[in-house]
């Protein structure tokens, strides 16, 4: 061998066994954690859910009662999940995961929980890409105004109210993100339509 | 003796990442919007900093000199990935917070830096030292800036301590501006910018004091 191709192998085993060695080391973490890792994705699903269904309202696994639903109300040409919150297995309420195309930034996703009479157990932001410091403000832990939806209904408000005040609703828009607020109270609407029209079908 | 004193002199003051080499600023920027993220963010890159350090410096004398480049960056991703892991298992709510810088901080100049310019050249203890204050000294100017960010931004300081310290450490956060509105700029990244340039500004304000001070004492030495 010449010392060029001599020098190349050397240097190429050295820099295998490093890698090897490295890879080692990370799968070894890897295949430590990821039970916890898959618990903690979990428990951090759950404890969303059960911030709109408190636990004590149904007895069923809320994370793996679910339904696939694909329908415009909820969001353009996407499957949304619906979990399924049941006691003694009679339907309690449900919460229906949807995408509000109209944000400032982009879509605003969400989950919507409905009563099984139709009112509004409550609303979270799971993802959005709105202004930090203004529109965010739809974020539950930025501050309070996503309550606002509790114990609405269809009719509570009527229908023509269904929207901020800019617009001559009843809603109070977060200051300075109207088109974000908008979005939010929009899509709420359409969820409450959309589990009207199929509150049967979804508990099957 | 000294060489201490200069390894932790250099990583805090002297030659400190953030205020004087100005690497790894997209994290430092892009996490410093409060006191909680900074510090999470400043841990996890203290810690990748020691790993890497001692690492490199444990294989120092086995690694050939043409190769040493990507054994150094096989080494900074293998610490990162594992830190990131572990953020996962451990620290889930901090992690949906910063885990996308946590992975960025491969791409940390201060790292390779460090690996290439210190740990390639000394021995595994003062590596694993220059590792620790160099961290420390970047840690220190993210949470400078993330305090600056938050108290003007949000008007509070140490919101949402819980996502490191746990639920008890609710207690920590202090509002410092009742009813106040936020002030938008310092939030987004320009605000970074604005508070990193104060920073570093108000650090050469007193490093030219010193030296000022220096050549008082002694006017015949200055030249």
């Amino acid at each position: 061998m010449t010392s060029i191709s001599k020098n190349m192998f050397i240097n190429a085993v050295f820099l295998g066994i490093f890698t090897i060695a490295g890879t080692a080391i990370v799968a070894f973490t890897f295949e430590k954690t990821e039970q916890r890792i898959v618990d903690n994705k979990r428990d951090y699903k759950l404890r969303k859910l059960h911030e709109l269904i408190p636990p004590d309202m149904h007895d069923n696994d809320l994370n793996t009662d679910t339904k696939i639903v694909r329908d415009a109300l909820l969001a353009r040409d996407a499957d949304m999940t619906v979990y399924r919150a049941r006691k003694n297995n009679k339907p309690v309420a449900a919460i229906i995961e949807c995408i509000a195309p109209d944000g400032y930034s982009g879509k605003i996703r969400l989950l919507v929980a409905v009563n099984l009479d139709g009112s509004l157990a409550g609303v979270r932001v799971t993802e959005h890409l709105e202004t930090p410091g203004l529109g965010d403000a739809i974020e539950a832990n930025k501050s309070d105004w996503i309550n606002i939806f509790e114990d609405k209904s269809l009719d509570k408000p009527e229908p023509r109210n269904w929207r901020v005040r800019r617009d001559g609703g009843e809603f109070d828009q977060i200051t300075s993100a109207t088109i974000t607020s908008r979005a939010v109270v929009k899509v709420t609407y359409n969820v409450l339509e959309y589990f009207k029209v199929n509150q049967k079908s979804l508990f099957n | 003796m000294s060489a201490y004193k200069d390894i932790i002199n250099n990583g805090l003051w002297k030659n400190n990442p953030a205020t004087v080499q100005l690497l790894g600023l997209c994290p430092l920027l892009a996490v410093s919007s409060t006191v909680v993220n900074a510090l999470g963010l400043g841990i996890a890159t203290m810690l990748v900093l020691v790993v890497s350090n001692a690492t490199v410096s444990l294989i120092r004398k086995y690694v050939r000199d043409e190769i040493r480049i990507p054994v150094f960056v096989v080494v900074i991703a293998v610490a990162v990935t594992i830190i990131k892991i572990l953020m996962q298992a451990f620290f889930y709510d901090l992690y949906l917070i910063i885990g996308l810088f946590v992975a960025l901080i491969t791409t940390n100049c201060v790292i390779i830096a460090r690996a290439e310019a210190f740990a390639s050249k000394n021995n595994v203890f003062q590596s694993s030292l220059d590792g620790f204050f160099m961290g420390l000294g970047f840690t220190v100017v993210l949470v400078i800036l993330g305090a600056f960010r938050e108290l003007i931004g949000f008007g509070t300081l140490f919101q949402q301590m819980n996502l490191l310290f746990g639920e008890g450490a609710h207690w920590l956060q202090i509002t410092v501006f009742e009813n106040y509105d936020g002030f938008l700029l310092t939030i987004l990244p320009p605000g970074a910018f604005i508070g990193l340039g104060l920073i570093i500004a108000l650090k050469n304000v007193i490093d030219n004091r010193l030296k000022q001070k220096v050549s008082d004492g002694l006017p015949q030495t200055a030249t």
